[in-house]
C-alpha cells in the first residue's frame, strides 16, 4: 500500500502542474503531455479490470489532422495537384518502408534520423526518409528513362525535437520531379514555372525564388582558394547566410572551418551578389571567375534558364542569388528556393518545415525548394546508367500551417462538410418523410443529411445547419405534406419558399449551382 | 467470379515470382567484383508491398473519386492520424492476430507499431478529444505481417476505407444510413449485382443459446460458422479484424464497447460503421481496364503544344505558358527542334485529344493549327 500512497502523492504533484500550465497557457503540446502522465498515474489506482492502463496519446512528433486541418488541407492539395495536372505530371505511389538496404548511404549524415522496423525475422526495414530515393529506386526497378512525376505523401525522421522546436516526426511531402535526358534547361525552367503558379494560387502572399547552380558554387570557392575537401562543408556554412549575418557567416568560415581570411572575403564578395540574366552576363566577363569551367557551364546555363523564364513569364519573382547554397550533396547542376517575402505572418514553432527536396536544412520563410540531380538514378541502377533529373518540393507543412493561421485570423467560417440541403422535421412523427425525402435527395446527387432521431426539435435542426454551415433546409411538416409541398429555406437569409415536392430537386440544384 | 479472381491471382503470382527470382539474380551478379560498392543491394520494394505505377494511381483515383463523393453527399467529415501508434494503444486490441502487427525497433524512445486498422485509431481519437458524436471516413494504409505462404496473394500494406458514425442516437437509423452508403458505392462503381447481407450479433448468441452451444464456445462457433461462405484466398477489407469471403467487397456492424475501451472514465461511445474492400475493388476495375479496349490515360494533358519545323523552341515556350496561365492543361517537348513526327505520336500514345501546331507560316498569319488527333481535322485558330 505503500506504492499507492506514493502514486496518490504523485497524482496530486501532476494535477497541480497541470493546472499551473493550463492556467498560464503553456503551449498544447506540453499541457497534453502533461496531463497524460497525469491520466497515466491514475490509471494505476486500483487498476478496475486493467482496461484504463495506458495514456491517452499519439507517438512523439506525430499528431492527428481533425476534420478542421483536412478541409483546409484538401484545398491546399487541390490547388497543388491541379497545377501539377496543368502540367501534365502523373502520379505513383511507393509502400511506407523500403529495405532497410535501399536507405542505406543515402543520407550521409541523416542516417541516424531514419526510423527502422524491428528485426521480426524476415527483410529489415525501414521508414521511407523522403521522396526522392523511392523514386530512384522506382525508376531502376522498372527501367524508366524518362517521366514526369508528382508524388504526395508523408515520410518519417527521428528529428531530436528539443533541438528544433516544432519539428514533426510524420510529416508530407510534395515532390514533383522531370526525369529523363532532354535539352538543356528547358524542363528546370517549367519546375520553375510550377513553383510560380503554386504560390501565386495559394495567394500565400508576396514570394521571391532564388536560384543558383552547384557548378557555380563550387567554381567559385575554388577560384577564392578553398581547398577542395573544404567545398561541401563551406558551402553548408554559406547556405545560412539566409538565417545568419555575413559577419557570423565569415566567422563560421575562418574560426570554424580553417579558412584564411583572405579567401572568406573573396567569397563574401560573390555571395553577396543577386540580379537576373544581367548578372549571370557580369560574372561570365569576371576575370576571376571565368577562370572556372565548372563556373562557366553554369552560368551560361543560369542565362539559358533566364532566357526561357522570360518567355515562360515569371521573371518577376526570380532572382539569380549567390549565396544560395542548398545543404543537399547530390545536387549537380541548377538549385532554386522559394521564400515568402512578407515577415510576420507568424510562422511560429512550425518554422522548421521539412519539406527541402530530401535533407537539406530550410531557411525560415522556404516554401519550396529543389534543383537539378543528375547522378542519383544511376546509383541504383546495377549497370550504372544514368537518368538526369530535375525537380522541386513543395513545402506543404509550413503551406499548412500557413493556412491554417490565415484561416483562424479569417472570419470566414471553415466548412468540413460539403452538405447542401438539411432535411428537418417542423412536428413530431415525421421521421419516415425525412428517410424518403434525403434518399430521393441522395438519389439525386444532393449532399444532404439528417438528424438522427425519430422526433428532432426544429430548433437544433436548425442550431446544426448554423454551425455547419449548411446553406439550405428542407421543412417537412403536416400542412405542408398535406398540400404537397416542402418548405425551403435559405439559412443566410431566412427567407422561405413553398416548393412542390416534384420541383424540389430541380430547385435545390439551381440554386446550389448558383452558389 | 471465383474464376477470374484466381486466375488473376495465379498471374499476379508468376509476375512477383518472376521479379523475385531476377532481384536474386541480380544480387548475386551485384556481389561479383563490386565496383565502388554502390551496385551491391537489390532492387526490390519490401514483401507484401508494392508501387503503384502511374495507370494504377489513376484507376485508383476514379475509384477514391466515386467512394469520398458518396460519403461527401452523406455529411461526412474525415480525419487523419499517424501511421504508427504508441505499441500499447494496439496492445490487446487484435486478439490472436497481435502477432501481425509491425513494431517498430526500440531507438531509445517510445515503442511504436504500426497501425493494424483504422478502427483503433479512431476510438483513441475519439477518446483523447472526447468527442461524442461524429460522421467520419478514413481511406489510409494499414500493415499487417501476414505469412504469405499461408495466404497467397494477400499484401502487408494495403488500403483501409472506413465510414462510421459515433454517437448515442435512435436505434438503426444511422445503421441503415451505412447500408444505404454501401448500396450507393457499389451501384455507382458499376462491379455487377451485388447483395448485401445482414444479420445481427445478438441474433446469433441468441440462437447458439436456444440450441445448446456452451457459452464459453461462442466465439468459436461463431468463426466456424462464419466459414459457409468462405474460401480463404485474398483481401482483408473486413471492418476492423473480420475475415473476409472471396466475393466480399465491404463489410462492418455496430460496435458500442471499444471506444469505452480507451476512455479513462470508460465512457461509452456506440459506433456503426462500414469498410469498404477498396483493395478488391482496384483489383476488378483493374482487370476490367485491361480488358476493355478503352486506354486509361494516366495524364490530364488536353493540348499538346508542336513545333512544325525548327527554331520555334520560344515560340512553344510562350504558347505554352499562355495556355497554363489560362487554366489550360499543357505540354511540349523538352527538345529544341523535335521533330513533328515524335511530337504527334507522343499525343496519340498519352490520349492527348488537341495538337496546337506552330508553323512558319501561320506565325506570319498570326494562327495557330488546331488538330484534333482523333479524327485529324484541323484548324487555324487565332
Amino acid at each position: 500500500m505503500e506504492d499507492k500512497a506514493q502514486i496518490h502523492e504523485a497524482i496530486k504533484v501532476q494535477g497541480e502542474l497541470v493546472r499551473k500550465l493550463k492556467s498560464e497557457k503553456a503551449n498544447k503540446e506540453q499541457i497534453d503531455e502533461e496531463v497524460a502522465k497525469l491520466l497515466e498515474l491514475k490509471a494505476q489506482l486500483g487498476g478496475d479490470d486493467g482496461k484504463h492502463q495506458f495514456v491517452l496519446k499519439t507517438a512523439k512528433g506525430t499528431r492527428d489532422y481533425n476534420p478542421r486541418q483536412m478541409a483546409i488541407r484538401e484545398k491546399v492539395f487541390n490547388t497543388i495537384i491541379g497545377c501539377f495536372k496543368r502540367h501534365g505530371a502523373e502520379t505513383i505511389d511507393t509502400p511506407v518502408f523500403e529495405l532497410k538496404e535501399t536507405l542505406t548511404g543515402k543520407y550521409g549524415e541523416d542516417s541516424k534520423l531514419i526510423y527502422d522496423l524491428k528485426d521480426q525475422g524476415g527483410e529489415l526495414l525501414s521508414l521511407r526518409y523522403d521522396l526522392t530515393v523511392p523514386f530512384a529506386r522506382y525508376l531502376a526497378m522498372n527501367k524508366i528513362t524518362n517521366i514526369k512525376r508528382y508524388h504526395i505523401a508523408k515520410v518519417y525522421r527521428r528529428d531530436n525535437p528539443a533541438m528544433t522546436r516544432g519539428r514533426y516526426r510524420e510529416f508530407y511531402q510534395c515532390d514533383f520531379d522531370i526525369a529523363g535526358q532532354y535539352d538543356a534547361m528547358i524542363p528546370d525552367a517549367e519546375c520553375l514555372k510550377i513553383v510560380h503558379e503554386i504560390l501565386s494560387e495559394l495567394e500565400l502572399g508576396d514570394f521571391c525564388i532564388k536560384v543558383n547552380d552547384r557548378r557555380i558554387l563550387d567554381g567559385m570557392f575554388a577560384v577564392c582558394g578553398v581547398p577542395i575537401d573544404k567545398f561541401r562543408t563551406i558551402c553548408s556554412t554559406v547556405d545560412k547566410l539566409d538565417k545568419m549575418a555575413w559577419a557570423d557567416v565569415k566567422k563560421e568560415m575562418v574560426n570554424e572551418k580553417g579558412l584564411s581570411e583572405e579567401v572568406a572575403d573573396q567569397i563574401g564578395e560573390y555571395v553577396s551578389m543577386q540580379g537576373g540574366m544581367d548578372l549571370a552576363e557580369r560574372l561570365l566577363q569576371d576575370q576571376k571567375l571565368s577562370q572556372s569551367k565548372q563556373a562557366c557551364a553554369g552560368l551560361s546555363d543560369i542565362k539559358l534558364l533566364f532566357s526561357y523564364l522570360q518567355l515562360l513569364q515569371v521573371t518577376d519573382k526570380v532572382v539569380f542569388d549567390l549565396s544560395l547554397a542548398r545543404g543537399l550533396d547530390y545536387y549537380t547542376g541548377v538549385i532554386y528556393e522559394a521564400v515568402l517575402t512578407q515577415t510576420g505572418v507568424g510562422l511560429g514553432s512550425t518554422e522548421a518545415q521539412q519539406e527541402a527536396h530530401a535533407e537539406d536544412s530550410v531557411s525560415v520563410g522556404s516554401v519550396a525548394g529543389g534543383g537539378r540531380y543528375d547522378g542519383l538514378v544511376g546509383m541504383f541502377d546495377p549497370k550504372g546508367r544514368k537518368v538526369p533529373c530535375v525537380g522541386v518540393s513543395i513545402g506543404i507543412e509550413r503551406i499548412f500551417s500557413i493556412m491554417e493561421q490565415k484561416a483562424e485570423a479569417s472570419a470566414e467560417k471553415v466548412r468540413t462538410t460539403e452538405v447542401q440541403v438539411m432535411v428537418v422535421s417542423a412536428q413530431k412523427n415525421l421521421l419516415q418523410e425525412r428517410l424518403k425525402l434525403v434518399s430521393d435527395l441522395w438519389n439525386g446527387g444532393v449532399k444532404a443529411e439528417m438528424m438522427y432521431k425519430k422526433n428532432p426539435k426544429l430548433l437544433s435542426q436548425l442550431q446544426h445547419c448554423e454551425e455547419a454551415g449548411i446553406p439550405l433546409v428542407a421543412i417537412l411538416g403536416e400542412q405542408e405534406l398535406k398540400d404537397g409541398v416542402v418548405k425551403l429555406r435559405v439559412v443566410s437569409t431566412r427567407e422561405e419558399f413553398d416548393i412542390c415536392r416534384a420541383d424540389l430537386l430541380a430547385e435545390i440544384r439551381r440554386r446550389t449551382s448558383e452558389a | 467470379m471465383l474464376g477470374l479472381t484466381t486466375r488473376f491471382s495465379f498471374l499476379a503470382l508468376c509476375v512477383l515470382q518472376i521479379d523475385e527470382e531476377v532481384a536474386k539474380l541480380l544480387e548475386l551478379k551485384a556481389q561479383l567484383g563490386g565496383d565502388d560498392g554502390k551496385h551491391q543491394f537489390v532492387l526490390k520494394t519490401a514483401k507484401g508491398t508494392r508501387d503503384y505505377n502511374p495507370r494504377q494511381m489513376a484507376i485508383r483515383e476514379k475509384v477514391f473519386n466515386t467512394i469520398i463523393g458518396c460519403f461527401k453527399r452523406h455529411g461526412a467529415e474525415t480525419i487523419d492520424t499517424p501511421v504508427f501508434e504508441l505499441k500499447e494503444t494496439l496492445t490487446g486490441k487484435y486478439g490472436e492476430d497481435s502477432k501481425l502487427i509491425y513494431d517498430l525497433k526500440d531507438q531509445g524512445g517510445e515503442l511504436l507499431s504500426l497501425r493494424y486498422d483504422l478502427t483503433v485509431p479512431f476510438a483513441r481519437y475519439l477518446a483523447m478529444n472526447k468527442i461524442t458524436n461524429i460522421k467520419r471516413y478514413h481511406i489510409a494504409k494499414v500493415y499487417r505481417r501476414d505469412n504469405p505462404a499461408m495466404t497467397r496473394g494477400r499484401y502487408r500494406e494495403f488500403y483501409q476505407c472506413d465510414f462510421d458514425i459515433a454517437g448515442q442516437y435512435d436505434a438503426m437509423i444511422p445503421d441503415a444510413e451505412c447500408l444505404k452508403i454501401v448500396h450507393e458505392i457499389l451501384s455507382e462503381l458499376e462491379l455487377g449485382d451485388f447483395c448485401i447481407k445482414v444479420n445481427d450479433r445478438r441474433i446469433l448468441d441468441g440462437m447458439f443459446a436456444v440450441c445448446g452451444v456452451p457459452i464459453d464456445k461462442f466465439r468459436t462457433i461463431c468463426s466456424t460458422v462464419d466459414k459457409l461462405d468462405k474460401v480463404r484466398l485474398s483481401q482483408q477489407e473486413a471492418h476492423a479484424e473480420d475475415s473476409v469471403s472471396v466475393g466480399s467487397v465491404a463489410g462492418g456492424g455496430r460496435y458500442d464497447g471499444l471506444v469505452g475501451m480507451f476512455d479513462p472514465k470508460g465512457r461509452k461511445v456506440p459506433c456503426v460503421g462500414v469498410s469498404i474492400g477498396i483493395e478488391r475493388i482496384f483489383s476488378i476495375m483493374e482487370q476490367k481496364a485491361e480488358a476493355s479496349a478503352e486506354k486509361v490515360r494516366t495524364t490530364e494533358v488536353q493540348v499538346m503544344v508542336v513545333s512544325a519545323q525548327k527554331n520555334l523552341l520560344q515560340e512553344r515556350l510562350k504558347l505554352v505558358s499562355d495556355l497554363w496561365n489560362g487554366g489550360v492543361k499543357a505540354e511540349m517537348m523538352y527538345k529544341k527542334n523535335p521533330k513533328l513526327l515524335s511530337q504527334l505520336q507522343h499525343c496519340e500514345e498519352a490520349g492527348i485529344p488537341l495538337v496546337a501546331i506552330l508553323g512558319e507560316q501561320e506565325l506570319k498569319d498570326g494562327v495557330v493549327k488546331l488538330r484534333v488527333v482523333s479524327t485529324r481535322e484541323e484548324v487555324n485558330a487565332l
